[in-house]
């Protein structure tokens, strides 16, 4: 592996900087919203600064070889990441009614997670390999299909009903760029419509009673509804100036709950007010933004569709995440990237960066 | 490197990019827009439910107002009552914390256990009362143990403290919990179950002086409800202060020189209508409410044949008997003043028609005027004067002078009763008015029926020569600033017009029955004062027969006895505090209520005396 100048010339120090102003704000947040709690050896905003940190070595270490490879490595990935769900499926650690975790000993691997990333390479290889000036229609898509169809059943069946989801947004995205002929689009796009109302009957009892709360979450207050409900006084109560950091009283007296992980922009949001969470909602765009950016630089299609996969993945996380907390869609247990607390999140995030700084430093190669 | 074709840049590819910005700006612009409807436009709402959340009241106990006597000695107090609580959410070990709790309260820990599981069912942040009213050594013996025993804390609260023990029970009353039906009165607005009212007499007709209101403390809660701090106090506003017009000196002679017996009395001050002593008899313990009383204490006091519930002064009806003489006497002298030398033959007995109706004094007074009627009580004078004056003249005078219908006290229970006139009787038994029946009423027998406070009114106009004035029981109320709030100022009813000569006639007649030699109300006598008084003997049967048969009263069972009363007034030159003493089944007038009205007398001419040593010592 040479290492060429202008790898470090090209290195792209805005991606990196937006993201750790990002991750950063997230551990400050991490450190208001676990105040109150027990004395742990190593408290959550330090556990996240040093999963970020390794993070980071790890987005770096991505950065050292060139994306290009990569695309040899996107079947036997795929392989290994379906043989892991099925492995999940049969042998998985059980935790809160749904079997999603791999005991590793020092970590519990997500496959899940793996997945979303894998189905990005994939994706990019089949994307990158044939452009159809005219789109692709359905005889095209057979195989992407049947390939993304694989682990989505398998994560349905854990159940982690979110995961699935969000793999199959980042696949629509990543498709919709590659382009379609205007049937396919009109006949995919009924077909999922199809797919959702059918899908409500095979959802489990405590998925439609998430649905059903974000309908109308007053009519549970106590029950299904008590997260969203608080989530809304607490991002509400917080006005345009917020209440102060570590001053947030639905956060700080644990009205809030799961403040650290999946409602942490509602701590943010309660403590910053409005000002401050504009000020987060614009660092998020502008991630979006710049990761389309490096996809509008990449040197190959190969590079453009991992761009656009990786930031596609970031950025459903990001609206399917906040849409839940201020209430905007149902409760489904998706963290927000760099903010909410978690290895796993944090670590599938940071290689995705470092897929995105890989491919745009590389923009020059050819 | 050969895999990736290289790719050319093409005008789709970018316009899709710019697309694909344009949406993501798109969905970040509806996030932002979410969030200013959350935090802008649905501020107000959401804050207030974040405050609703975090935050709770309690409610600090407004300490009621104290009550005085005329001269500003306390009578009613609050003291602190200790109460130990626990604080659940900072007990760990609640085997362990009640077994010490017991050995400290010397309490069972079955009991504890109860009051525990009992207290679970409040709001977390409200401390859960193990002990109430624990002695001041109890309360010592757990702050010492504090530190040992985790969330366990002493609550402070007022209590009511009566100080006269008993002594004015009908006056002051007592407190109970508030009912249900109270609870939706306009007058207990602010009130929760559980808190106490006042239930009878001063209690209950001041409650809302006495009450104080309610203090206020905001505390901030977690999730648990957990109390983690307090962020605001309203601190409790005490109620006001009552001064009465009751001197308790007077108060307590009373009280004492009653006994056992059962009956009333009352001293007023003659100018200006205040009561100076308002007592019944038997009394109950006011303490015994304070916590609430225990159902066997409650039985007994109603079971009690002497009505010790009853306030006697205001509710216990009695015939007049012989106090009634001077209202027949004033109303024969507004019909000719020389009936007061009108001079009749008293031979014991009384005849009219086959009716033969006795003198008390069977072997008769002999010559007897209006001066020696009244002095020796004779009863054939009055049986005369009353049958010549008739019987609607009589109730007119009676009326006058406010017998036979409230006086307006402001206690409540205030009984009318009767002072008969043909239209009464012809409504009540439909039977016309025979003059037997006019007879009987002048010496204030027969249908003729009075409260004690009618009579003490009575009394008071006689000494002051015809001014019926409001009885009064406050004389001012002062909130806790000092600042006066109400003032009373002697109210006339109506002034009787009687001729002069007339009162001065019943002076004479009512000294000459105290002070001089065959008076009957000599038990009241005084050496420094002269006191104006009559008796009243008032029977309680009607059977002849079996009270000659049962001879001397002495061994007459105690239900059968007669009523004895006693009405005065003093100085009778200048009065100032007119008495009236009823001791039920005391059988003479003289002896059994005489001693108590002279030391209400005597009581309140020693404080008149001391109050002017101390200003003569002050001027010299």
């Amino acid at each position: 592996m040479m290492f060429d100048r202008r790898l470090v010339i090209n290195f792209d120090w805005v991606l990196l900087i937006t993201v750790c102003c990002l991750a950063g704000l997230g551990i400050v947040n991490l450190y208001s919203a676990t105040a109150g709690w027990a004395e742990l050896s190593t408290p959550f905003y330090l556990k996240q600064a040093i999963w970020f940190g390794g993070g980071v070595f790890l987005a770096l270490l991505i950065c050292c070889f060139d994306y290009r490879h990569l695309e040899h490595f996107s079947i036997p990935a795929y392989l290994l990441t379906l043989g892991m769900l099925l492995f999940v499926l049969l042998l998985g650690k059980t935790s809160m009614g749904a079997t999603r975790w791999i005991n590793l000993g020092f970590f519990n691997l997500q496959p899940s997670e793996i997945t979303k990333l894998v189905i990005i390479l994939l994706l990019a290889r089949i994307f990158g390999r044939t452009a159809l000036p005219d789109g692709y229609s359905l005889r095209n898509l057979w195989l992407p299909a049947l390939l993304l169809a694989c682990p989505f059943v398998l994560i349905v069946k854990q159940p982690d009903l979110g995961t699935a989801l969000l793999v199959i947004f980042i696949a629509a995205t990543m498709l919709l760029f590659a382009g379609l002929q205007r049937n396919t689009l009109v006949f995919l796009g009924l077909t999922a419509f199809m797919a959702a109302c059918g899908g409500w009957f095979m959802l489990r009892n405590y998925q439609k009673a998430r649905v059903m709360t974000f309908l109308n979450p007053e009519a549970d207050p106590l029950g299904s509804g008590y997260h969203i409900i608080q989530s809304k006084i607490a991002v509400g109560s917080g006005g345009f100036w917020g209440k102060g950091f570590m001053a947030g009283t639905q956060s700080q007296l644990s009205f809030l709950p799961e403040r650290h992980t999946d409602f942490a922009f509602s701590v943010f949001a309660e403590e910053w007010g409005f000002s401050g969470s504009l000020l987060l909602l614009l660092g998020y765009l502008f991630l979006v933004v710049w990761g389309i950016y490096v996809a509008r630089r990449a040197a190959d299609r190969f590079g453009m569709f991992l761009a656009i996969g990786v930031t596609a993945m970031i950025f459903w996380h990001i609206l399917v995440n906040l849409g839940m907390v201020i209430g905007l869609m149902p409760v489904v247990g998706v963290p927000l990237p760099l903010f909410s607390y978690g290895g796993t999140s944090m670590i599938t995030t940071m290689i995705g960066v470092g897929l995105l700084m890989n491919v745009s430093m590389r923009r020059f190669m050819f | 490197m050969g895999l990736n074709t290289r790719w050319i840049e093409l005008p789709v590819v970018h316009k899709r990019l710019l697309l694909f910005s344009v949406a993501a700006a798109a969905f970040f612009l509806l996030l932002a827009l979410r969030l200013w409807y959350l935090q802008i436009i649905s501020y107000d709402r959401y804050t207030e439910r974040s405050m609703r959340n975090r935050t709770r009241v309690l409610s600090l106990a407004a300490p009621r107002g104290p009550i005085y006597d005329r001269n500003g000695v306390l009578l009613v107090d609050n003291r602190p009552s200790f109460t130990i609580s626990v604080m659940r959410q900072d007990v760990d070990d609640l085997e362990l914390l009640l077994a010490k709790l017991s050995e400290l309260l010397e309490i069972d820990i079955a009991s504890l256990k109860e009051r525990w599981t009992k207290g679970s069912r409040f709001p977390i942040y409200r401390p859960v009362p193990m002990a109430l009213d624990v002695s001041r050594e109890v309360m010592e013996r757990v702050t010492e143990h504090s530190t040992d025993l985790p969330g366990v804390l002493v609550e402070v609260f007022p209590v009511r403290e009566y100080l006269e023990k008993g002594s004015e029970a009908h006056l002051v009353g007592y407190l109970g919990e508030v009912t249900e039906d109270e609870l939706s009165q306009n007058l207990f607005e602010g009130l929760q179950p559980g808190d106490y009212v006042g239930k009878l007499a001063l209690e209950k007709a001041y409650e809302s002086y006495l009450r104080g209101q309610k203090g206020q403390r905001l505390v901030e809660v977690d999730v648990k409800g957990k109390l983690l701090k307090q962020l605001e106090v309203d601190p409790a506003q005490p109620g006001n202060k009552i001064f009465l017009t009751i001197s308790r000196d007077v108060q307590r002679a009373a009280d004492q020189a009653f006994g056992d017996q059962a009956g009333a009395a009352i001293a007023l001050d003659v100018r200006t209508g205040g009561v100076l002593a308002i007592l019944s008899r038997p009394t109950f313990d006011p303490s015994l409410f304070v916590h609430g009383i225990e159902s066997e204490d409650w039985s007994e006091l109603l079971a009690d044949s002497r009505h010790p519930l009853q306030n006697k002064a205001l509710s216990g009806l009695y015939s007049p008997a012989s106090t009634f003489k001077m209202v027949v006497a004033l109303a024969a002298l507004r019909e000719g003043i020389e009936r007061s030398q009108r001079v009749i033959d008293c031979d014991g007995s009384f005849t009219l028609a086959e009716a033969r109706f006795r003198c008390w004094k069977k072997d008769g007074h002999g010559k007897t005027d209006l001066k020696k009627a009244l002095r020796e009580s004779c009863d054939v004078w009055f049986y005369q004067v009353g049958l010549e004056l008739g019987i609607d003249k009589l109730e007119v005078a009676a009326r006058e002078f406010g017998l036979g219908a409230p006086v307006g006290f402001p206690l409540a229970g205030e009984k009318s009763g009767i002072i008969p006139s043909r239209s009464w009787k012809r409504q009540r038994f439909n039977k016309p008015w025979y003059g037997g029946e006019t007879v009987i009423a002048a010496i204030g027998q027969g249908y003729v029926l009075v409260t004690p406070i009618q009579l003490a009114v009575m009394t008071a106009t006689l000494a002051s020569h015809g001014d019926v004035l409001q009885p009064q029981i406050i004389q001012r109320i002062e909130d806790w600033n000092g600042t006066v709030l109400q003032e009373n100022s002697p109210k006339l009813i109506r002034h009787l017009d009687f001729p002069a000569e007339a009162w001065r006639a019943i002076d004479k007649g009512l000294v000459a029955a105290v002070n001089e030699p065959h008076g009957t109300g000599s038990a009241a006598r005084l050496a420094d004062v002269i006191i104006a008084g009559k008796t009243g003997t008032s029977q309680v049967v009607r059977r002849k027969s079996d009270e000659e048969e049962l001879g001397e009263q002495q061994e007459v069972p105690y239900r059968f006895r007669s009523h004895a009363l006693f009405v005065a007034y003093a100085p009778a030159d200048n009065p100032e505090i007119a008495v009236a003493v009823v001791v039920e089944h005391g059988q003479h007038g003289g002896s059994a209520a005489g001693p108590i009205a002279k030391a209400m007398f005597e009581s309140y001419f020693k404080g008149q005396q001391q109050s002017v040593a101390t200003v003569l010592d002050e001027g010299g």
